[in-house]
């Protein structure tokens, strides 16, 4: 189906089901419960899995495919935040001029950052593509904030003001971001007994686009280029003397998954008009470093697995307190439980990363495919029992790649 | 004249004088041996063939054009193929993917963004890469890790990559460098047989005497960065000046 294998074929509608369905999936809990907190099923969380499994699907591009390991992405990400306010700003709250600005711009920054960073390889380069993307933050942050010339409106985050043009916006039209007159935010929730299930239409919107550009990536992945990109990280003196030029090649990856930056940052100001600085800082540019690795670099679904990973875990660690944990552990008596909330205090709540650093460095010591091999060596362990006795070894001894 | 004429190349790496007015003339259809002591310039003059270096003074022409100053990937183009003296191949991808990479290349150019195609559903290549894998026996293994191959094979898929290519001149440094005699053997009929049935200029850089007489049919013996004589294997052996430069007690 659409030219894909039997294998891509499923995973896409895998996908597909999933994020289309995700609304029921992310909220197992009924809503007054004690277990609602783990619920992530509210629109803000999920637009925020999609948008960073898009921003991921993109690195993953040029990372998985060409081994080339960019510290900069973030500032794409910035870069397509920024283009798509000044659409609301200039034209109207309409999502579709500024997701395709967004991505226009993001392209040819990447093309120029790219350009250059790509004189160099291995360490050179994340280092090239850091400095640039450090150099982009000074300037949202404070150059290009100025009241002569202000692009970016420095630390406040650029907005969009009363005064402002907006030469598109018709009288009726709403006074938020909405796709042909369909706010964003905009949500229908569903009460069955005592769950509910919130359906978005910013959600369903980001859904829709990053089921596109995932099809897209396995076209990429499964495609003569995407071979080509695969042995730039393979041999690139063998492919220099098969009369193959790298440099091309290695160049398109980059601008691609910058073009994904650009998209995943537009898609951000869509569902909240609002961009700053801080979404450009070296910090962004490494969480999806660790979402791709975390997921299983290379992969296909890696990227988005981990992008959902990062995102379910900072909001629901962060949300619990000292609170929820003696309520937890009220089951002890007194000193044992102040105790046990004294342990894990440190990782929850603004600890949380501490939480992700432990799992961080578990996944990539034992399981270095990333959630991807885990989820392999699951099936192949589950398979190998199932196969019987008499041959136990099989699940063993097969390779999970 | 030659297909490939090498006039007058020399090459300086700070205080050492690596080549110095090489002349070297190739004829085509012919296995051109390039041997000499360690240190006598035989890599780098092979790195001067096909781009990686760019002599100091000289000329280097293939079929009437000079290849100076092009880069790797545009000499390729003309018809030069290169095998490594370790194999350089595609190690994380499949013997069937590094085959398929230089049947593109030799079709797209440098550069193509394909990237709405899919491998599978380009069936003239797939093909010529069957067949390739086919003639290299190795279609057994196509769907290995290219990295799994023992040492005679990843040196069988080198060579096929560049056949695959159909180049006019195949330059190969050093190509049964630690390989079992068995396999050496193995490589020596495949080299005699592309020159042979293909038609391919064979130009080779090698120590091993045994593979040397039973390949070269013109041998040129470098010393000290130039060339001390040119002429054929029979004459080669018995010729006093190369014994002492070279061969020493072993001939």
């Amino acid at each position: 189906m659409l030219g894909l294998n039997k294998k891509d074929t499923s995973l896409l509608i895998i996908v597909a089901i999933l994020t289309l369905l995700a609304p029921f999936i992310l909220n197992p809990f009924p809503a007054g419960s004690a277990m609602a907190q783990f619920n992530a099923g509210y629109p803000d969380l999920m637009q925020r899995f999609v948008i960073f499994g898009i921003f991921a699907i993109g690195f993953n591009i040029l990372f998985g495919l060409t081994g080339y390991l960019s510290f900069g992405h973030a500032a794409f990400l910035g870069v397509g935040s920024y283009s798509a306010v000044w659409m609301f700003k200039l034209l109207s709250y309409n999502v579709i001029p500024a997701i395709a600005l967004s991505v226009v711009v993001a392209g040819l920054f990447s093309l120029l950052i790219g350009y250059v960073s790509l004189r160099r390889s291995g360490i050179y380069f994340s280092i090239l593509t850091l400095a640039f993307a450090q150099m982009s933050f000074a300037l949202a942050y404070s150059v290009l904030s100025n009241p002569k010339f202000n692009l970016t409106n420095g630390e406040t985050g650029l907005q969009v003001y009363a005064d402002d043009p907006q030469i598109l916006q018709g009288a009726n039209s709403p006074d938020l971001p909405h796709l042909f007159g369909l706010p964003m935010r905009s949500t229908y929730t569903l009460e069955v007994g005592a769950w509910s299930f919130d359906f978005n239409a910013g959600y369903y919107l980001c859904a829709v686009i990053m089921m596109a550009v995932f099809y897209l990536a396995i076209r990429i992945f499964r495609s003569p280029f995407g071979m080509m990109l695969r042995a730039v990280k393979s041999n690139q003196q063998r492919m220099n003397y098969t009369g193959l030029n790298s440099k091309p090649y290695t160049l398109a990856a980059f601008v691609i998954s910058g073009m994904y930056a650009g998209l995943a940052g537009g898609l951000m100001a869509a569902m909240d008009p609002l961009a700053g600085a801080e979404r450009m800082q070296w910090t962004a540019s490494g969480e999806v470093v660790l979402m791709t690795i975390l997921g299983g670099t290379g992969t296909l679904i890696g990227p988005v697995l981990g992008a959902g990973f990062i995102k379910y875990f900072e909001n629901i660690f962060s949300k619990i307190n000292d609170n929820v944990l003696h309520g937890w552990f009220s089951f002890l008596p007194d000193g044992m439980e102040d105790a046990m909330v004294f342990i894990v205090h440190p990782f929850i709540g603004k600890g949380w990363h501490l939480t992700l650093g432990i799992l961080f460095m578990l996944v990539v010591i034992f399981l270095p495919g990333g959630l991807v091999e885990g989820g392999q060596r699951l099936l192949n362990w589950v398979r190998g029992r199932r196969s019987g006795a008499d041959d136990k070894t099989a699940g063993k001894t097969e390779p999970a790649e | 004249m030659g297909i490939l004429e090498v006039k007058d190349v020399g090459k300086r790496f700070g205080g050492l004088q690596a080549l110095s007015d090489v002349n070297l003339s190739v004829k085509e259809n012919t296995v051109h041996a390039i041997i000499g002591p360690n240190g006598a310039g035989k890599s780098t003059l092979l790195n001067c063939l096909v781009g990686k270096l760019i002599p100091d003074s000289g000329s280097v022409m293939f079929d009437g054009q000079s290849v100076l100053g092009r880069a790797p990937f545009e000499i390729n183009q003309m018809g030069i193929s290169r095998v490594f003296q370790t194999p350089e191949i595609f190690g994380d991808l499949t013997v069937m993917e590094n085959m398929l990479i230089p049947i593109f290349a030799k079709r797209d150019g440098a550069f193509r963004m394909h990237a709405y195609e899919t491998v599978a559903n380009e069936k003239g290549i797939v093909e010529q890469a069957e067949q390739m894998l086919e003639e290299m026996n190795m279609a057994d293994k196509r769907h290995m890790h290219a990295a799994a191959l023992s040492r005679g094979d990843k040196r069988r898929l080198e060579i096929g990559m560049c056949l695959s290519q159909q180049p006019r001149l195949l330059l190969l440094d050093e190509p049964t460098a630690g390989m079992a005699r068995a396999d050496t053997n193995n490589t020596i009929d495949l080299l005699k047989q592309i020159n042979e049935e293909r038609d391919i200029t064979i130009t080779i850089i090698e120590h091993d005497m045994h593979v040397v007489f039973s390949l070269a049919n013109r041998i040129t013996v470098l010393a000290q960065g130039t060339p001390l004589v040119e002429d054929d294997p029979q004459n080669i052996r018995g010729n006093p000046k190369v014994r002492e430069a070279y061969l020493g007690e072993s001939a």
